[in-house]
């Protein structure tokens, strides 16, 4: 299953970079603006980009000397690496219009 | 009692009486490029370099690399003290335009962050350089706001000495009103430009728990960091010697008791242009490089090139002292900055220095940069600062000819102690030095007026010549002395021929004298010769008489007298009384 799912996304990277999102979301511990906001790009994602992304999610209660790199200040913060250039969306995405924006899935109005 | 953490910057621990609030959070806040990022960064580099209290600087709006470009000009080796772990350095972006904000957050990765920067290190100090940043990147103020209490009060419980820096607002001490927040202990830095100078002030608003000096001090950034002067704050205990030290000609030295100035009094020299005000600073330099001593020569009017020319020309020599190390030579102009900042720069000098003599020539271009309050303000804490450590000041200073010196001088005169006055004498066509001492505390000066000489051979104090005509100098002076020898020619003579008359009279009379003895004599010897002969005259009547009672056989005179042969011109005198 793993396999197969590695081979899709290597696909579709080669296929079209800008239309593969690698996404991280930013957590410290298992809070519940931490579990809302995976919870909300889960769906959002599965709604808008099913089959070309990734979500890797990082407890900087864990790995703590992450957060300088991506210059993580506020929790959560999901950072869209791929397609660049990079963006942040701080806060529990719980507002779906302004994280599409965010992602640049829709333009703002 | 509150514990307070150094920051081992100059004179700041002096004003907050031991350093910042030990575990406290402190603000600095000031306007942009007074010196805010600077005195965190001196805090954190002394704490980890002085103290062995590792630090953490947490820069919002420069990068690591060009806070250790900004500060290495400072002095401050940043990455060797990363690389021995005694700093960390760590840049947080917060750039508004790649930040999209949905619904709830915290700052929670800034407090991790932190955290895992100060357990790497075992930082003992933060630093926030501009949290205010934060406003600027995230539109939510009321998280922000609720965040950064949060973040103080997080900062306390992990025990660091904190400083967050903040920019100030407009009637507020910082945009953000972070005073709110931090209220053990607020400093205000300053940069403010009076009549084309700036001058850096910092002040000490608020400390909780802690006196403090209140006033306003100046402070000054240079290539050895900061340092602050609160040298406002000093009393009029200072030490008080009775050493005497030689002013460098021998004649002022005379006129002072013979013995000079005291060691760590403030000589005041005035006097109109050219007048020989620096001549005189020379000649107590070279006096003192000959004891030994270590001099700072502060020129604001000349070159030091040019001051070694135009000594050597009245034959002091200074290059040698300056190139034994003995004396050190600062020129600058007294426009390069304001009062505060010279002062801070003299101060720092004679710090670094340690000198046991300072001359400041002329101090009178500081006027130009002060106002006449400033100027004695300025000078009375030199000079304070300067006997507090015992070393004598030398200050000349040029005055306009046309107003009365008692009174320009009142400014700059009350905290001298010995003041010299060098004056021009205007007469008969060419002008003159004279010297005069008007005031020197703790001793009986001479009161004469010198005329003031400066030959190839150093300064000479000349007596004036005084007479009917009023005080004379130069050339005046120089024929009415020849004038008056020739006038005392004259009288030698006339006395020479008197006192020549006299010797013949008397000659004159000793000879009457022995002609006159001569005729005594000669009356007495006639006299005698009568005599004489009138006894031989009687004696031979005598005689006479007795031959012819013999020739007649008359009876013998007298039975008791013996033959008349033996009568003595003696018997016959008391026969002719009887």
């Amino acid at each position: 299953m793993a396999d197969s799912e590695t081979a899709t996304i290597q696909d579709i990277e080669a296929a079209d970079p800008a239309g593969f999102y690698d996404l991280r979301l930013y957590v410290a511990g298992k809070t519940a603006k931490s579990l809302n906001a995976f919870a909300n790009l889960k769906t959002l994602c599965e709604e808008h980009l099913a089959g070309r992304y990734r979500i890797e999610v990082i407890d900087l209660l864990v790995d703590p000397q992450l957060a300088q790199g991506d210059q993580i200040l506020a929790i959560p913060t999901l950072v869209r690496k791929l397609p660049e250039p990079i963006k942040k969306i701080i806060g529990d995405l719980s507002n779906t219009e302004r994280t599409l924006v965010g992602l640049d899935l829709r333009t703002r109005r | 009692m509150l514990l307070k953490c150094p920051t081992g910057i100059d004179g700041l621990d002096d004003i907050t009486e031991g350093g910042l609030p030990r575990g406290r959070t402190t603000l600095v806040c000031g306007s942009a490029g007074c010196g805010k990022t600077l005195l965190a960064m001196e805090f954190l580099v002394r704490g980890a370099a002085q103290y062995d209290e590792p630090g953490v600087f947490v820069a919002f709006e420069e990068t690591a690399e060009e806070l250790t470009q900004n500060v290495a000009s400072l002095g401050f080796d940043l990455n060797d003290l990363v690389a021995k772990q005694k700093v960390r350095l760590d840049y947080v972006r917060v750039e508004r335009s790649e930040i999209e904000e949905t619904g709830e957050y915290d700052l929670e990765g800034l407090f991790i962050r932190l955290g895992y920067a100060i357990d790497s290190i075992g930082a003992k100090r933060v630093v926030l350089d501009t949290i205010e940043s934060l406003f600027a990147g995230l539109s939510n103020t009321s998280i922000l706001r609720a965040e950064l209490r949060r973040l103080f009060q997080w900062l306390k419980e992990r025990g660091v000495t904190a400083i967050i820096t903040g920019e100030r607002g407009d009637g507020t001490l910082t945009r953000q009103g972070l005073e709110e927040y931090v209220s053990d202990c607020v400093i205000l830095l300053d940069h403010r430009v009076t009549g084309q100078m700036s001058t850096r002030r910092l002040r000490v608003v608020k400390y909780r728990g802690s006196t403090h000096g209140t006033n306003e001090y100046p402070f000054l950034i240079d290539k050895d960091g900061i340092s602050v002067l609160p040298i406002t704050s000093l009393t009029l205990d200072h030490p008080t010697s009775n050493e005497r030290v030689s002013t460098g000609v021998p004649r002022l030295d005379a006129m002072l008791e013979g013995k000079g100035y005291y060691r760590g009094s403030s000589v005041l020299v005035s006097g109109t242009a050219g007048t020989g005000k620096s001549s005189l600073a020379a000649h107590f330099v070279d006096a003192a490089c000959r004891r030994g001593e270590t001099c700072v020569y502060f020129a604001f009017e000349e070159a030091r090139e040019q001051v070694i020319r135009n000594m050597r020309s009245i034959g002091i020599d200074l290059a040698p002292w300056i190139e034994q190390g003995i004396l050190h030579f600062i020129a600058s102009r007294p426009t390069t900055y304001g009062l505060e900042m010279h002062l801070a720069v003299m101060h720092r000098q004679i710090m670094n220095i340690q000198p046991q003599v300072v001359v400041i020539d002329p101090v009178s271009p500081f006027l130009s940069v002060g106002t006449r309050e400033e100027v004695r303000a300025m000078l009375t804490r030199l000079i304070d600062y300067l006997k507090l450590h015992q070393i004598t000041a030398f200050c000349t200073n040029l005055i306009s000819g046309s107003a009365s010196v008692e009174a320009t001088e009142c400014s700059v005169s009350s905290v001298m102690d010995t003041w010299i006055l060098l004056r021009d004498i205007e007469s008969g066509g060419e002008r003159n030095r004279g010297l005069y001492i008007l005031k020197s505390r703790g001793m009986s000066h001479s009161n004469q007026v010198r005329e003031f000489v400066l030959t190839s051979r150093g300064a000479e104090l000349l007596d004036v010549y005084l007479g009917p005509d009023g005080v004379l100098t130069g050339s005046a002076r120089v024929a009415r002395e020849a004038a008056e020898r020739t006038e005392q020619g004259a009288r030698q003579e006339a006395q020479e021929r008197k006192k020549n008359v006299a010797l013949r009279r008397r000659r004159a009379l000793e000879a009457q004298r022995e002609l006159l003895q001569l005729q005594i004599e000669a009356e007495d010897e006639d006299l005698t010769a009568d005599l004489t002969m009138d006894e031989q005259w009687e004696l031979r009547q005598q005689l006479g008489r007795a031959q012819m009672a013999r020739s007649r056989k008359a009876d013998p005179l007298d039975p008791i007298e013996g033959s008349p042969h033996d009568l003595t011109l003696e018997t016959r005198g008391k026969r002719d009384g009887g």
